[in-house]
């Protein structure tokens, strides 16, 4: 393990920490003057954060343990992961100990952890938005690897940082199989990030939410840890997202003054895609529970049809 | 001939109450082309082989007697209300097209060119079945297009592929599909893409002929539509369609030097000839019951083009034109009977003997003969194919016998209820035109004892061609 | 840049591909023209490059067929059409949206294992889009059974007849000149039929279902 490479690694982890509130903000900005409204400050999500470590976390009287620690589990889990996903540099010491597939992993260990705490204080919400946000993750998981593995027949590595550096290096070609993972990849990342026509993130109407059902019994730090690491994982995905389409402009392994270049980059990247999210939810309506599976289960095939072109067509 | 045909459309179109002309025009072209019948090569596009120029000069035939039959009859639908002026016209226009179209699938030497008369084929008489606008017939039609036209995209497929091995032998162009091309570098051709090819050829086409998994469309388009559409469907659509499997089977024979082509057809053509005979045990509507047994016969002549060889060849010609001759002859009669009892359900038609006793016999008869009774020529055609059967492919005959059995049991005793009893019917209002139904008859009788030298000759050149 | 004219072919067929999918998935009886169209369009894109990739000048016109055809003419026909039937309810399936997909996967996976070993045999440089094009015409085959209507089943024949254009398209470069006519031209007035057929099945039964044409049945 190189200096430069530790220091690139730790570089990263806290760009993620200091940018995904910020990704968040830019996002509902976008999405209010879309919507003709004032848009809110940037640094709202900031602040709201700040506002929310310094006040007390009521803890309802039949919490177990596990409904203390799930939040710390839940933003350490999405902290690693933003740690993986390679969104400055390449040159990650992290990256060797987890590929895309226990990337995939580390998602779902922090949802069986928010999902348990929200069934354990025994709310009916609390149950509801688990059921919910279980029935989602089930069917989004099997779509996402898939996507992940049509970019790691490509270029036949599953760690993250090797398919960034393949794609990023490769003499420019157009792939229809990742055509079809970058939509299938998009659907996915609506549903998981609670993104519009799954979820509205800015709604506590009773019937329709899942995330903010999950999270309606935390307060304090607790709700602010959720918070962060809900912020953390849409930079995450974000960032998945970039290094999969636009791999472009990432430090690489023994050039580390790179890395001032790579700044500017993410953020510009970071702000186009955030743009985009904010339209696609603009556009779009919320649809019912149920349509749901169907959404995601479009997601699936068409990774799989991504899949099964790049066998056909060899590219 | 495609100036003849145009004429004769637009003589339809002209004299919409009298098809008269039509009549006169379709003698001239059966004429022209029983006396042309030695012409090999009119152009590149077009070409008149031993294999069909019989079927040209049947469809001429079958066709200019089924518009003698239509004429009393249609002018009884007209009267009775079910026709207007203006589907009459459209009803004479489409039935040239009809013919036209069919001629040129069968004298055309492009496998495109084949598969785009038969898709207007398809079209026009989709019109022709839904002619009378009752729902009944509407479902029918729009059965029949949609059936047909998924099956003819699988044909276009076939094709396709086809024109893909076809162009690494002979190269792109034009030329690629020319069936006499084909023929000479059959041997040549790519056996994988050949065989996949002619799955789809066959399933595509075979959705024409009526063969089983894909036969919905018939029992109902033959039932709905004029009778006199049944007839000409029953009697040339479907061989038009059995010729096109036939020349793409040449084609893939040639290629895959294996038996694959063969044993689908006799796989399907068993198939079709079993489950035709239990279906038409259960019909109640006289022109569905007689659209089973074409789905049953065209069965059989799948099943000996499947077996090939000589005999097994020469008797599926046989039997395509005594088939088309008889079935027509019949629908010709249950037209009028039909009429006479103003309805199609058996149950309901009684003493046809007494009412008229020549349409009684014509379809006693007729039933007779396309039931396999010895003097006809179908018990000729349909024992040949029976002792090859027995020869080649043993296991096959008792199914063959059963469903023949079958189909003779239930066709016989119904069509016997119908002939005989009494009934309290008037005669029509116009006289039926009888003369083609005897003239049909007479010829299925003289095929079966005794078929003239030039004709064996036709048959056995043809089935040299289609090989085994 | 001949290269990447390539590869746009390649995508240009995964987004017939996509296309058939969307449509198969599709609700709104709009969107699946609209859509419809869009695949014509892609259709000519991808035919047109092919054109001047390969130097195959009548498949200049075959494009403009299509164009003139799939992407003008019959549009305008099918959204007078409804407009003139006054659809516009949400098209109804026979089997729900998931399963249908589920079986559309079925099907691509046997398209493309099926035309693979052909496409290896033709000399074309975008063989291997053959496999897409088969699937395009499976998954259109599939809609037009799942379907219950009578306007999203025309739509479901006419968008087969895509793909078989497309696989012509990638296979041979086309099939010979009079053969194309003949076949646009028969689409054509299938069409014209069809458009006819639909309005005497509203006058007869009130509605466009389908499953009112289920009387005529073995008994």
């Amino acid at each position: 393990m190189s200096w430069s490479g530790l220091f690139s690694q730790l570089l990263e982890i806290l760009v993620a920490l200091v940018l995904a509130p910020l990704v968040t903000g830019w996002v509902n900005q976008c999405r209010a003057w879309l919507q003709n409204k004032s848009a809110p400050s940037l640094l709202l999500q900031y602040r709201m954060l700040r506002k929310l470590f310094h006040k007390e976390s009521v803890v309802a009287e039949h919490a177990s343990q596990l409904f203390r620690t799930a939040p710390y589990i839940v933003f350490g889990c999405m902290t690693m992961a933003s740690g993986i996903v390679p969104t400055l540099s390449t040159d990650l010491p992290l990256s060797p100990a987890a590929d895309a597939i226990a990337l995939v992993g580390l998602f779902a260990f922090a949802r069986v952890f928010i999902s348990l705490a929200a069934m354990d204080i025994g709310t009916a919400f609390g149950s509801l938005g688990a059921r919910r946000e279980m029935l989602i993750g089930f069917l989004a998981e099997p779509a996402l690897l898939m996507v992940l593995f049509s970019a790691s027949l490509i270029t036949k590595s599953t760690s993250l940082t090797s398919i960034a550096e393949t794609l990023a290096h490769r003499e420019f070609v157009i792939y229809p199989s990742l055509a079809f993972a970058g939509v299938a990849f998009t659907l996915v990342s609506l549903a998981e990030n609670a993104r519009v026509p799954v979820d509205n993130p800015t709604t506590h109407l009773e019937l329709t939410m899942i995330h903010e059902a999950l999270i309606l019994e935390y307060s304090g730090r607790h709700l602010a840890l959720i918070e962060w690491a809900a912020s953390l994982k849409l930079f995450a995905y974000s960032c998945i997202g970039l290094t999969l389409f636009f791999p472009w402009g990432m430090a690489e392994v023994g050039s580390p003054q790179q890395l001032i270049l790579a700044l500017p980059v993410l953020v510009l990247k970071l702000a186009i895609g955030g743009a985009i999210l904010a339209l696609i939810e603009t556009a779009s309506a919320k649809m019912r529970i149920f349509r749901v599976p169907e959404f995601l289960a479009t997601a699936f095939m068409l990774a799989v049809i991504g899949m099964l072109v790049h066998f056909l067509l060899g590219a | 001939m495609l100036a003849l045909c145009g004429h004769r459309d637009y003589a339809a179109e002209v004299n919409v109450g009298v098809s008269l002309a039509t009549l006169v025009a379709a003698g001239l072209l059966t004429a022209q082309v029983i006396d042309g019948g030695a012409l090999l090569v009119l152009d590149d596009q077009f070409f008149v082989d031993p294999l069909n120029v019989f079927l040209v000069a049947l469809t001429a035939f079958v066709g200019f007697t089924t518009s003698v039959f239509s004429r009393p009859y249609m002018r009884l639908e007209r009267d009775r209300g079910k026709m207007t002026p203006g589907r009459m016209r459209l009803y004479h226009s489409m039935y040239q097209m009809f013919n036209f179209t069919m001629l040129v699938a069968l004298s055309t030497n492009n496998l495109g060119i084949l598969w785009v008369a038969m898709e207007a084929a398809t079209l026009t008489t989709v019109l022709l079945v839904s002619v009378y606008r009752t729902a009944a017939s509407l479902e029918a039609a729009w059965k029949y297009f949609i059936l047909c036209g998924v099956g003819i995209a699988q044909a276009l497929f076939g094709t396709i592929l086809l024109y893909l091995a076809a162009d690494k032998v002979i190269g792109g162009g034009g030329g690629a599909l020319l069936w006499t091309n084909l023929e000479a570098v059959k041997s040549q051709l790519e056996p994988n893409v050949m065989a996949l090819a002619f799955v789809f050829l066959l399933l595509g086409y075979g959705t024409k002929v009526g063969l089983v998994p894909v036969h919905n469309w018939l029992p109902d388009a033959h039932a709905e539509g004029p009778t006199p559409i049944s007839a000409v469907l029953s009697g040339l659509l479907l061989n038009v369609a059995l010729y096109a499997v036939l020349r793409c089977k040449v084609l893939a024979d040639g290629a895959l030097h294996s038996h694959l082509a063969g044993n689908l057809m006799i796989g399907f053509g068993l198939l079709s000839v079993v489950a035709a005979a239990f279906f038409l045990s259960r019909q109640k509507d006289i022109k569905r019951m007689f659209a089973y047994s074409s789905i049953e016969h065209m069965g059989l002549m799948t099943f000996a083009f499947g077996l090939g060889g000589p005999i097994a060849n020469f008797a599926g010609l046989l039997h395509m034109t005594v088939h088309s001759l008889i079935k027509s002859a019949i629908f010709f009669t249950v037209g009028h009977a039909s009429q006479s009892a103003h309805t199609q359900i058996m149950e309901k038609i009684r003493g046809l003997i007494k009412l008229n006793p020549m349409v009684g016999w014509g379809l006693l008869l007729g039933t007779l003969a396309i039931l396999g009774m010895p003097p006809f020529g179908v018990f000729a055609s349909e024992f040949l194919i029976l002792t090859t059967a027995m020869r080649d492919l043993p296991w096959a005959t008792p199914f063959l016998l059963l469903a023949l059995g079958v189909a003779f049991a239930s066709i016989f005793s119904r069509v016997q209820e119908m002939v005989f009893g009494d009934t309290d019917l008037k005669p029509l209002e116009h006289p039926p035109a009888l003369v083609p139904v005897f003239v049909h008859l007479a010829l299925g009788l003289m095929l079966g004892l005794y078929i003239p030298p030039y004709l064996v000759d036709w048959y056995q050149q043809a089935a040299r061609m289609i090989g085994g | 840049m001949h290269a990447y004219l390539i590869q746009s072919i390649n995508l240009f067929a995964a987004v017939l591909l996509l296309l058939s999918f969307g449509m198969l998935s599709q609700r709104r009886i709009l969107t699946l023209i609209h859509l419809f169209t869009l695949q014509g369009a892609t259709l000519v894109a991808a035919t047109a490059v092919v054109a001047y990739v390969t130097n195959q000048h009548h498949l200049y016109y075959s494009a403009a067929l299509t164009l003139v055809t799939k992407v003008i003419v019959i549009p305008i026909l099918l959204h007078r059409l409804i407009h003139r039937l006054n659809v516009k309810w949400d098209v109804e399936t026979l089997i729900n949206i998931p399963t249908t997909m589920l079986i559309g996967i079925l099907l691509v996976v046997f398209a493309f294992n099926l035309a693979l070993p052909i496409a290896q045999l033709s000399s074309s440089i975008v063989h291997s889009t053959l496999g897409i094009a088969l699937a395009c015409v499976l998954l259109s085959f599939l809609m037009m059974i799942t379907r219950a209507k009578a306007v999203p089943q025309v739509i479901g024949f006419l968008s087969m007849e895509n793909g078989l254009f497309f696989a012509a398209t990638a296979a041979t470069y086309g099939m010979p000149m009079v053969v194309e006519f003949g076949i646009a031209f028969d689409v054509l007035v299938g069409m014209f039929i069809l458009g006819v057929f639909m309005f005497q099945i509203r006058e007869q039964f009130d509605s466009l279902d389908i499953r009112h044409l289920e009387t005529l049945k073995e008994d």
